[in-house]
């Protein structure tokens, strides 16, 4: 075994450059840009809920959100600059990982880990196509079946009442479920403020707003499957 | 009673390496897992075949040396347990047992069930050590360390660096060792004058040397035989991120130069031999 080393000087890199280009550096950007599209999903999810007090309501909602346009800006780069560094970060780490182990096992069991936490590269995916798939649809509006620029209520009908729109948005919440199961959780260690005595406590944390937040965007769907909503 | 092995076979580093069938018919319950083996090998000797590589010496499980997958579980079924500390008496007659090595790319396989960890030792160089006063030594109690932190340091110093916890991750990294090192220097006084340098030198060894990343999933630290606790990791990142925004990086000098080993530098030095 040899422990002889040579030291070389390294590249000088800034700050953020540093953090970037380790592993660790990369998983704590995860999970800064994962706080911040946490809390724009559980601020979504609550936004969503006005469906149900009826289509006036939610109309003027988005009307609001839309009250300045600095302000919708901004607020949408910095979501496409966390979303863009999130996944970059996540699939070259996913990469990396390929070159970690080239030769997989013939056999392995996992022990403890949850099906969530080794899935997150693949919900994460499924989470960005449906982004995609959204926006087109309730934003853009170009794969919704009747869009009508601000009829945030009448779209969102012609959208769900489709067996395949409402498939779409459940299979997608589900995934949306997996990741912050893990990833409410994972966060906390990514950034150095776990411990042994605090992680059953982020651990039920996490738990609670992905199920609350499964629930919470798949009531808009089932609603109107339902016809509770039209 | 009576068990079935399917264990990796490979010559040397170069070679594919493929799954061979042993049958053990006469295995005492009371054998240890490595004695198991011993047995094994001595049939193939009288055979005169090739007995089966493995890594092995205290056999009591504080060495670190021995260690591989037995049906998928580092270190096999037992918890807190290396392969030397499990007994056959945790198997039922009849068993198929499936033996595989540690795969990492950072842990090249160098005879069936052996690998190369010396990427570990290397992490170990980038930044496992203290300063000392030299010459008049001091007293030995002129530094008081609180009890909670001569804990938790002894704590992670329990780590035997046996790779369980690169083995086990999806990932193949080497947060739980690497952080097991830094939380058992950066929770003593001593460790203090290079803690930030320590966090950025020996995670980045990490990086160099071509183990994953942590997705905090936990399988290091259930396999894990000392009992290290996935909080090391925690504060292995809180260490590093601390020290990157601190402006350290830039005055660490990383070990990116990676002497293989003497037994990786033998395969590399010879060239290929033609397959016949």
């Amino acid at each position: 075994m040899s422990t002889s080393v040579s030291p070389v000087s390294a590249p000088r890199a800034t700050r953020l450059g540093a953090l970037w280009n380790s592993a660790v550096g990369k998983k704590a950007l995860m999970a800064v840009t994962g706080i911040v599209l946490f809390l724009f999903v559980l601020v979504h999810m609550i936004g969503n809920l006005q469906v149900f007090q009826g289509a006036a309501k939610i109309n003027h909602y988005a009307e609001l959100l839309r009250i300045s346009p600095p302000f919708l800006w901004f607020t949408r780069i910095v979501l496409l600059v966390a979303v863009f560094v999130h996944a970059l970060a996540g699939i070259e780490l996913w990469m990396e990982r390929q070159r970690a182990r080239p030769v997989g096992y013939q056999d392995y069991r996992p022990v403890v880990s949850s099906t969530a936490s080794r899935t997150m590269i693949w919900s994460g995916l499924l989470i960005l196509l449906f982004v995609v798939y959204h926006l087109l649809d309730l934003t853009i509006g170009v794969v919704n079946p009747r869009f009508e620029h601000g009829q945030v209520y009448a779209n969102l009908v012609a959208s769900l009442s489709r067996a395949v729109g409402a498939a779409i948005y459940l299979v997608a919440m589900i995934g949306l479920g997996f990741h912050l199961w893990h990833g409410l959780y994972s966060m906390f260690q990514s950034l150095g403020l776990s411990n042994r005595g605090i992680s059953p406590t982020i651990q039920k944390f996490a738990i609670g707003f992905a199920v609350l937040l499964t629930l919470g965007f798949s009531a808009v769907p089932l609603a109107v499957i339902l016809g509770l909503v039209g | 009673m009576r068990i079935t092995l399917d264990i990796w076979r490979q010559k040397n580093p170069r070679d594919p390496g493929r799954f061979e069938r042993f049958e053990v018919p006469n295995v005492n319950e009371h054998m240890s897992f490595l004695e198991m083996l011993d047995v094994l090998n001595q049939q193939l000797v009288s055979e005169g075949k090739e007995p089966v590589a493995f890594d092995s010496d205290c056999r009591e499980g504080i060495c670190g040396m021995c260690g591989f997958l037995i049906n998928g579980e580092a270190h096999g079924p037992l918890r807190n347990a290396t392969v030397c500390q499990t007994h056959m008496r945790h198997f039922k007659d009849g068993d198929v047992l499936r033996l595989e090595p540690w795969r990492a790319s950072a842990f090249p396989v160098l005879r069936d069930l052996i690998v190369d960890r010396s990427a570990l030792d290397r992490i170990i160089a980038a930044g496992g050590y203290t300063s000392t006063r030299a010459g008049s030594a001091a007293e030995a109690n002129q530094i008081l360390i609180p009890k909670p932190s001569a804990d938790k340091a002894m704590e992670a110093a329990a780590c035997i660096g046996c790779g369980a916890c690169v083995a086990s991750c999806p990932n193949a990294a080497a947060a739980l060792f690497t952080g097991a090192k830094i939380a058992h220097l950066g929770h003593l006084p001593q460790g203090q004058p290079e803690r930030m340098g320590r966090a950025i030198a020996m995670t980045s060894q990490a990086h160099a040397e071509g183990f994953g990343h942590c997705t905090t999933i936990g399988e290091c630290e259930a396999v894990c035989p000392a009992g290290i606790k996935l909080e090391v990791i925690s504060r292995m990142n809180k260490d590093f991120i601390k020290a990157t925004l601190g402006g350290y990086a830039n005055e660490v000098q990383t070990l990116a130069a990676l002497p293989p080993s003497a037994a990786m530098r033998f395969f590399e030095a010879e060239p290929p031999k033609k397959e016949p």
